[in-house]
C-alpha cells in the first residue's frame, strides 16, 4: 500500500477495488485463489472453547454441511472431501501455514488440489458478547466464473456455504444443536444427504 | 396425523401427513388440545406472504399436552403447555436480553439467507409462517414438534381451561407489548387502530398501564362494541372522519400515543390505500399501509408510535417528514413472547385480564378451512376461531 492509499478501515473482502484480491493474497500467508470471501459471526461462548473445537478438524463436518469427511493426517495436514454441485466431489490436502492458540488458524491447499484455496479463521475475544469469529477464504472456483455461477445455482458456492457454516457453528456452540425444521428423523436425514 | 395445510391463495385443506418426531435433543412433541386462527394467518391465506410452499402446515397459536420429550427437554410427559409462536434458543445474545423474536439461532441456517438479504439480519423462527421464518410445521394439527422446548413453552397449572390461556401464545403478549411500546404515562390518551384480537388486548393493556382514555378505531360495529366494553371510546371510520374526530376528542392536541394494530392488509376506501392495493396486486409494493400513515399524522407532537401490526416488505408514501418534524418515537417488532408469558399467565389467573371474551367460534380441526373462510369474510362477528382436534 502506498502512503496516499485512500483505503478505509473496512475489511479487504468488502473492497470495491479490483486489486483487492491481490492485496488479500499478500496479507495471507501463501495465498491462493482468485475469489475472496469473508464472513464474521459473534458466538456467545469463550474464545478458548471455540478455538479448541475448531482446531480439531475432525469436528468440522458436524457443521460444515458440504464437507463429506476430513481425514486428519498429522498436526498440520488434513485431507478434505467436499461435495460440489451436481453430485461431484472435490478433494484436496490442506496444510496449516501459521496459527496461534486462541487467536487464528491460517491454511493453504497443497499442489494438486481440485479447488485451490487458502484462508484464515480468526478468533477474537468480544467480552460479554463472547467471541468474534472471522473466516476469510481465497479460492479458485471450479470452472472459473461459469463454475461459480453453477455452484451458486446449486447453493454450493463457497461464499454462501461459508456464511451458512458459520451460522451452524454458532448454533452448535451456543445451543448444543443445529436448528432444523424437519418434522421427523426421515426428513432430517433427507436434509443432510 | 391430520393437519391444516396451505395449498395456495384461499386454498387450505386438512390433509393426512406424517407424524412429527423428536429430531433434536431439546425438542418435545405436543398433542394439540386447542389452536386458533390468527389475523396474520389471513395474510398467508390471502397470498401476501412470499416463500410459502404447497403442503406447509399453518398455525402459530397453539397449546397442548406434552407426549414426548428429547433428552435435553426440561418438560415432562403429561404437562399442559402453551407454546410461544416465536422459536428462540434461549442461549444467544438476544435471548439473553429477552429479545426473543430477534433470536440468532431459531432459524435453520439455510433459511436465514432470505431475511439476511431483505432485512439485513435474520430473525427468530416462527411456527407455520412461510420458509422465510424457518419453514417450521405449525400448530393447526394434531401433533407438533416444538424445538427448544426447555425455554419456550410455559407450563399451565392443572385445572385451568385451555381457552383462558391459549392466547398467551401470541395475541395477548402482542397486545401487551404494543401498549408497552407506546410508553404510556398516567393520564395519557391512546388511540388504537384496528380492533382485532391484538387491538382489543392492547386496549385492555393500555388501561392497565395507566392510560386515562383509549380511543379505538375500526369499521366493524361488533368489534367496536367489544372495545367499548373495556372502557374505550370508539370511532367507526366508515361513519366519521378519523383525523378530525381525534383532533376534537383530544382538544386539538392529538393522542399522546398511537398504536397501529392493522398492518399490511388495511381495509378502507382511501386513495392511498387503493393505490397500495393495486401495487400489491401487481407486486410493485407488498404492504398496504393506510393505518400507519393516519396514526403518524394524528399523533401529538413528541408522541409515541407503537406498531405491533405485521409488515413484511417495503412501503412508499410513509410520512417521514411528519415523523421527523413532530419528533415522534416509533417502537415495533415481532413479540418477545417468552419474556411476557409468566407475568401475563399470573394476570390471567388473578382475573386482571379477560381473554375468553374474544372467542366467537369453536370448531373441529377438520372444519379449519371453513373457519378460515368465515374469519376472512365475516370479520364483524367472527372475532376469533378456536380449533380443537376431536371437537365434534
Amino acid at each position: 500500500m502506498t502512503e496516499s492509499d485512500p483505503r478505509d478501515d473496512a475489511p479487504l473482502s468488502t473492497s470495491k477495488r479490483s486489486d483487492a484480491v491481490a492485496d488479500a493474497t499478500q496479507h495471507l500467508a501463501d495465498g491462493k485463489g482468485s475469489s475472496i470471501v469473508a464472513r464474521a459471526v459473534t458466538i456467545n461462548r469463550p474464545v478458548g472453547e471455540l478455538f479448541a473445537y475448531f482446531r480439531d478438524f475432525a469436528n468440522l463436518p458436524t457443521f460444515m454441511e458440504n464437507v463429506e469427511r476430513i481425514d486428519v493426517l498429522d498436526q498440520r495436514r488434513s485431507h478434505w472431501v467436499v461435495r460440489g454441485p451436481a453430485g461431484k466431489s472435490y478433494e484436496w490436502t490442506s496444510a496449516i501455514t501459521d496459527e496461534a492458540q486462541d487467536s487464528f488458524i491460517a491454511w493453504s491447499s497443497e499442489d494438486g488440489a481440485d479447488v485451490p484455496n487458502s484462508g484464515r479463521v480468526e478468533f477474537r475475544d468480544a467480552g460479554a458478547r463472547g467471541t468474534v469469529v472471522v473466516a476469510t477464504i481465497l479460492y479458485d472456483p471450479p470452472g472459473g466464473v461459469i463454475g461459480k455461477l453453477i455452484a451458486k445455482m446449486f447453493q454450493r458456492e463457497p461464499a454462501i456455504q461459508a456464511r451458512r457454516d458459520l451460522r451452524r457453528f454458532k448454533q452448535l456452540m451456543e445451543t448444543g444443536e443445529i436448528a432444523t425444521a424437519a418434522m421427523n428423523r426421515k426428513q432430517h436425514e433427507e436434509e443432510l444427504a | 396425523m391430520r393437519a391444516l395445510a396451505w395449498h395456495g391463495k384461499h386454498d387450505v385443506r386438512v390433509d393426512t401427513v406424517d407424524d412429527p418426531e423428536i429430531v433434536n435433543q431439546r425438542d418435545c412433541i405436543i398433542k394439540v388440545t386447542a389452536t386458533a386462527i390468527c389475523g396474520s394467518d389471513l395474510h398467508l391465506y390471502d397470498g401476501y406472504i412470499p416463500t410459502m410452499q404447497a403442503g406447509d402446515i399453518l398455525g402459530h397459536e397453539f397449546m397442548g399436552e406434552v407426549v414426548e420429550v428429547g433428552a435435553k427437554s426440561t418438560l415432562k410427559k403429561g404437562q399442559k403447555v402453551v407454546v410461544p409462536f416465536t422459536i428462540a434458543c434461549g442461549s444467544c445474545y438476544h435471548c439473553g436480553k429477552h429479545q426473543y423474536s430477534a433470536c440468532d439461532n431459531g432459524l435453520p441456517a439455510d433459511n436465514q439467507d432470505i431475511a439476511q438479504e431483505i432485512y439485513g439480519q435474520p430473525m427468530s423462527g416462527l411456527f407455520g409462517y412461510s420458509h422465510m421464518t424457518g419453514g417450521y410445521a405449525g400448530g393447526q394439527a394434531e401433533y407438533v414438534r416444538v424445538p427448544f422446548s426447555d425455554v419456550g413453552p410455559i407450563v399451565i397449572p392443572d385445572g385451568v381451561e385451555d381457552e383462558k390461556v391459549l392466547f398467551l401464545s401470541d395475541i395477548l403478549p402482542t397486545g401487551w407489548m404494543a401498549a408497552e411500546n407506546a410508553q404510556i404515562e398516567p393520564g395519557d390518551t391512546v388511540a388504537v387502530w384496528g380492533c382485532g384480537p391484538v387491538g382489543l388486548f392492547a386496549v385492555q393493556s393500555a388501561f392497565l398501564m395507566g392510560a386515562e382514555r383509549v380511543i379505538a378505531i375500526d369499521h366493524f360495529p361488533h368489534r367496536l362494541e367489544l372495545a367499548k366494553k373495556f372502557g374505550a371510546e370508539t370511532i367507526n371510520y366508515e361513519e366519521s372522519a378519523v383525523y378530525e374526530a381525534l383532533m376534537v376528542m383530544t382538544g386539538g392536541i392529538g393522542p399522546d400515543a398511537v398504536i397501529d394494530s392493522v398492518g399490511l392488509e388495511a381495509h378502507g376506501f382511501f386513495v392511498d390505500n387503493v393505490v397500495d392495493q393495486i401495487k400489491a396486486s401487481t407486486f410493485l409494493g407488498t404492504d398496504r399501509t393506510h393505518s400507519i400513515r393516519q396514526a403518524i399524522i394524528a399523533c401529538r407532537k413528541g408522541g409515541r408510535v407503537s406498531m405491533p401490526a405485521v409488515y413484511g416488505g417495503f412501503v412508499d408514501k410513509f410520512p417521514l417528514g411528519a415523523f421527523m418534524e413532530k419528533g415522534l418515537t416509533l417502537k415495533t417488532g415481532q413479540t418477545h413472547v417468552q419474556h411476557y408469558m409468566p407475568a401475563l399467565l399470573n394476570a390471567i389467573m388473578e382475573g386482571k385480564i379477560d381473554t375468553t371474551f374474544l372467542i366467537s367460534h369453536r370448531m373441529d380441526l377438520e372444519d379449519a378451512p371453513k373457519g378460515y373462510d368465515m374469519f376472512k369474510n365475516n370479520q364483524n362477528e367472527v372475532t376469533k376461531v378456536v380449533l380443537k382436534p376431536g371437537f365434534n
